[in-house]
């Protein structure tokens, strides 16, 4: 069955429904927070090479002797290039994986599966807890839940993007990659596909409807969402 | 006395110039191999594309300025950013820092020109008959519109029909023949030509980058180069590479491309940060901190550029540990960057650095590169990347490190070798005015464009949304942009300006170390009038007499008295004279056969399959007429170098030029036979529909054919080169070893018979295979045939024995990848 003409009207004018840095959901949550950290790092590096680089040009040329140039590397290259930027990638990278563990989609109490397929330039949704059920353009979730989105493609590579609720993963042919999505409240959270597909890319965009428990079990049962 | 070197040097450029000068008039433009007319060219047709693409993006930021833009409909503004894409790329920053080494590379390694002239020629030719079919195309509206990395199956016939993607994939293959020849060029020339007593611990530091990124070049090509080539014959033939449903899979494109896609991120930021090597300390007026560690960066970054190109793809759902693997080498992949960072600012401290232009330009650099460098860790992570994955985050980020990390060290390279390339100092000062915009214009157009990504703003859309929060950002990145257009607009007229007009200027105006600036400005036709000897890493520091004793002749092949192109060739590392390399005179075949070749390539377009063989023949003439010009038909002996020293020509020892040149060659096409068996491993393990339902049976009569085969061309060739170095008969050896060759093309042809071509991914696979192999066979057969011709006429002797040498090299690469790769092919029937 699909359901016809229920997609959300597009919340026109409600900017930042597509901000990856206003989350909705655990993922995107934990993502904006190692954003942010990394910005602040980059910041700090970024001012720590211009001050070097303007001191540079204050000071008036040191020794260029080899017993100079031997120190000037011990310092330049082996603390600064060497070590200095490999303890700032470990430390970050240790966290990144971390991260990135906590984003897989374990199985677990509660996870509910559900299916996405794209295609040029629409998105069909089906719900194996309750099979037959489709829909077009809208995903129904419950909220407070992991949902892990089992994405793959009709015709060519499409990405599956709700920028509130977690990062993408790609829908490609004869693959099925799995996301894990999961949103606080419920509500609509706009997504697209952020692969490029053709001339009606711009276009290609559903929503994610988060529903309470009750509402969820209603849409299991037939229930119009 | 002052006058007497002059005189002495006068001569000596009297004798010079009519050997190396080009043909006059017009003519002299189509027959040149002269590396300073070739790379002056290029420049300028480099440049050229950058204009073009810049004109692009003016008409995408023109789009996205303002909501809803009705300026470009979808079909259009498809093409506009893909065309961008691709002119920048592939039309703009590769051949940029090609074109600026074919000028450089010879007078800084003192030499008298690149190892392969002709080569540079046809390179150069290509590069410029491709670009002006990308451009045609792209006027006509058929131009490319699926992205500039053209993901199937979005590029496959069933979604793009039209001839746009066909003449993508074979336009650009067509231009990476500049890219390939212009390697060769320079990992022989540096390897082989330099200054006697250049040891590689001497190497000008620029020198030590191109070679980096010249092998980078024939080992991260040949992959894209597969790819375009199974994506044409899917869509040709229906041969169904990257179709699911037949066993294909699309993520093999996209392992394909980014195999090269991101080694060439660092092919285009390794020149840029060998000019920033060999300008900054000139410009510190002190010399480079920590050379072997910059040169191990820079070693380290092109081989750990191999070990991520996964993430590109951290969105495709690889496994958990193998994106963790991918994600760490790409953090790993900073710390030689950090080095050669912290190696410029240490240099900084170590001199006393003085603001003339170029190093305005590269304190630009300093300052966006970083930005982009860190911006780049922060998309290394997987969980960000998800988020940042194909958005305008990516977008500001790689134009941070291109435009920033290339595009801003290339402007400071112009300025700084423009006496070298003009003869002329800088007189109009419209360059810092210049400096100015593009820098305001740059930050403002792309650093807000970061979080407009972040607020959702995908890659590629086209056209912006009202209420989507990105107006603002976009219309001052709209402005900004046209901003940053003037800038680059008033670099390019300030360099034309000085360039043409400006007053003349004196030998080495920066004071710097390095041999390019040892020569007269511009540099002549011949480059050294004597190849140096040099002593150390900044000969002209040490010795500032160096250009005068070049001029009188004092260097090595100082009388010219043999009338013809001439320069010295020196062992490998320890820079001692080897022998004398005789380059060749001016020609047309360079420019007659990339004319055929690019006929060759674009007839599939329309099918055109008869144009097409025709045309194949036509580059195998034109081949041999190219190579049968060298060469001797007697033996000359040792003959004088100067400096009391005597050598060999080139003709007459045991590895020639060609025999180098073959050799790295062979390796780029290694690569692609490699990336042609990983592409075989990987639609077995991981495309969908696997195992094929037909597997080819082996038998026997092909397997047997090829192992003897294989046996009867390495031991022929093997036999015809001994005896020819005894002067007794080759012939026997040469019929055996084509009669292998044969045996071997007859062993592929069996698995043409035992599969059908559209039936099965592996069908394909095995297609391709076989033919390679028979490709292979062909070309040594018809080299060995040469051969033949070559000793009939004359050409051959025990002592002139150099080309049979580089015929078995062939033969023995033709017999090797046809049995790995027929055994690769049997391999599951035997099994089964």
């Amino acid at each position: 069955m699909v359901i016809g003409g229920t997609t959300p009207p597009m919340l026109a004018g409600c900017e930042n429904r597509l901000s990856a840095v206003q989350p909705a959901g655990p993922a995107a949550d934990i993502i904006a927070t190692l954003w942010w950290v990394m910005l602040g790092g980059a910041a700090a590096i970024l001012l720590l090479v211009l001050v070097l680089l303007a001191l540079a040009f204050r000071r008036g040329g040191g020794p260029s002797d080899a017993a100079a140039d031997s120190r000037g590397e011990a310092v330049w290259i082996k603390g600064l290039g060497l070590g200095f930027t490999m303890a700032v990638l470990a430390a970050l990278s240790a966290w990144g994986l971390w991260i990135g563990e906590r984003l897989l989609p374990r199985p677990g109490p509660g996870v509910v599966a559900v299916e996405a397929q794209g295609r040029q330039w629409a998105w069909r949704f089906s719900y194996p807890d309750a099979p037959g059920r489709v829909t077009e353009g809208a995903l129904h979730i419950p909220a407070g839940r992991p949902v892990d989105v089992r994405i793959t493609s009709a015709d060519v590579i499409h990405s599956f993007w709700v920028p509130r609720l977690a990062g993408k993963l790609d829908a490609i042919p004869g693959h099925v990659n799995t996301l894990r999505i999961e949103a606080w409240r419920p509500g609509e959270y706009a997504g697209v596909s952020a692969e490029f597909s053709g001339p009606g890319y711009r276009r290609h965009h559903f929503t994610v409807v988060a529903h309470d428990a009750a509402a969820w079990n209603a849409f299991l049962a037939g229930g119009t969402p | 006395m002052t006058d007497k070197p002059r005189l002495t040097a006068l001569r000596l450029h009297k004798a010079l110039y009519p050997i190396w000068r080009n043909d006059p008039g017009w003519k002299g433009v189509l027959t040149t191999v002269n590396n300073n007319t070739i790379g002056t060219m290029f420049i300028l047709g480099a440049a050229g594309m950058f204009l073009a693409g810049g004109i692009l993006a003016m008409l995408i930021r023109a789009q996205l300025a303002s909501p809803r833009s009705a300026f470009m409909g979808p079909e259009v503004y498809n093409q506009i950013f893909t065309m961008h894409g691709t002119i920048m790329m592939f039309l703009f920053a590769i051949p940029f820092f090609e074109a600026l080494t074919v000028f450089l590379l010879p007078a800084m390694l003192g030499t008298r020109d690149l190892a392969f002239p002709r080569l540079g020629a046809y390179g150069f030719w290509c590069y410029m008959i491709g670009a002006t079919i990308m451009i045609v195309a792209l006027l006509a509206g058929v131009a490319p519109d699926g992205g500039w990395f053209m993901y199937p199956p979005l590029s496959s016939s069933a979604h793009s029909p039209g001839i746009n993607t066909d003449i993508w994939l074979l336009g650009i293959s067509f231009i990476e023949i500049s890219a390939i020849g212009a390697a060769v060029e320079v990992v022989v020339t540096v390897l082989r030509y330099r200054a006697v007593g250049m040891t590689l611990d001497r190497l000008p530091i620029f020198a030590w980058y191109m070679l980096v990124v010249a092998v980078m070049i024939l080992t991260a090509f040949p992959p894209m180069i597969l790819g375009s080539l199974i994506l044409e014959l899917e869509r040709a033939f229906d041969m169904p590479f990257f179709q699911a449903e037949h066993g294909g899979d699309s993520l093999l494109w996209q392992h394909l491309f980014w195999l090269f896609g991101h080694p060439e991120v660092y092919i285009i930021f390794l020149p840029a940060a060998g000019v920033i090597s060999a300008i900054l300390p000139v410009m510190a007026r002190t010399t480079l901190l920590g050379y072997g560690w910059v040169v191990a960066a820079a070693i380290s970054l092109a081989v750990l550029s191999f070990g991520l190109w996964v993430h590109h793809m951290f969105t495709t759902g690889i496994p958990h540990m193998g994106l963790a693997f991918f994600s760490a080498v790409s953090t790993l992949v900073a710390v030689p960057t950090g080095v050669q960072i912290f190696a410029w600012i240490g240099t900084l401290w170590k001199g006393r650095p003085r603001m003339h232009l170029p190093m305005l330009w590269i304190m630009g650099f300093f300052v966006t590169f970083v930005m982009g460098g860190l911006t780049g860790v922060m998309v290394a992570m997987v969980p960000f990347d998800w988020q940042a994955h194909d958005t305008y985050f990516v977008v500001a980020h790689l134009h941070y490190v291109l435009i920033g990390g290339y595009v801003f060290p290339m402007i400071a390279g112009i300025y700084y070798w423009l006496p070298v390339l003009t003869g002329r100092k800088r007189f109009f000062r419209m360059g810092e005015v210049a400096f100015w915009l593009v820098m305001a214009g740059f930050h403002g157009t792309f650093l807000l464009l970061h979080w407009a990504g972040l607020l959702g703003m995908r890659r590629r859309v086209d056209s912006i949304e009202a209420g989507s929060g990105w107006e603002g950002i976009n219309l001052l990145a709209s402005v900004s942009g046209f901003v940053l257009a003037i800038g680059f607009g008033l670099v390019v007229l300030d360099v034309a300006a000085n360039a043409l007009v400006a007053v003349r200027g004196r030998r080495n105006p920066w004071n710097a170390g390095t041999l390019e600036w040892a020569t007269p400005i511009p540099s002549p036709a011949y480059n050294v009038a004597s190849i140096p000897v040099v002593d150390s890493r900044y000969p002209l520091h040490d010795n500032p007499g160096l250009p005068v004793q070049i001029a009188r002749g004092e260097g090595f092949l100082g009388h010219p008295t043999r009338n013809r192109r001439e320069t010295l060739a020196v062992s490998v590392s320890g820079a001692r004279p080897d022998f004398i390399a005789v380059m060749p005179r001016n020609s047309i075949v360079p420019f007659a056969m990339a004319v055929v070749t690019s006929v060759m390539f674009m007839a599939p377009v329309w099918k055109g399959w008869w144009l097409m063989f025709a045309s194949a023949g036509g580059v195998a003439m034109l081949a041999m007429v190219w190579a049968w010009a060298g060469g001797s038909r007697h033996d000359e002996g040792l003959l004088d170098a100067g400096r009391g020293v005597t050598l060999p020509p080139h003709t007459e020892i045991s590895h020639p030029p060609g025999w180098w040149g073959s050799l790295f060659l062979l390796l780029a096409d290694a690569v692609l036979f490699g990336s042609l068996l990983f592409g075989y491993a990987f639609l077995w393990t991981v495309a969908p529909n696997w195992p094929p339902p037909a597997i080819l049976e082996p038998g026997t009569g092909g397997p047997a054919l090829a192992a003897g085969g294989a046996v009867l061309a390495c031991g022929g060739i093997r036999g015809a080169d001994q005896a020819i170095r005894r002067g007794r008969a080759p012939w026997p050896g040469l019929v055996a070893s084509l009669a292998g060759l044969a045996a071997l093309g007859g062993a592929a042809w069996t698995v043409f018979g035992g599969t059908t071509h559209d039936a099965h991914a592996y069908d394909a696979t095995l297609w391709v295979i076989a033919g390679y192999a028979v490709f292979h066979a062909g070309v040594a057969g018809l080299m060995a045939l040469f051969l033949m011709a070559r000793i009939r006429a004359g050409f051959i002797s025990a002592r002139r024995c150099g080309d049979a040498r580089v015929v078995r090299l062939w033969i023995d690469y033709a017999a090797l990848t046809a049995a790995l790769g027929l055994g690769a092919a049997w391999l599951p029937g035997w099994l089964a």
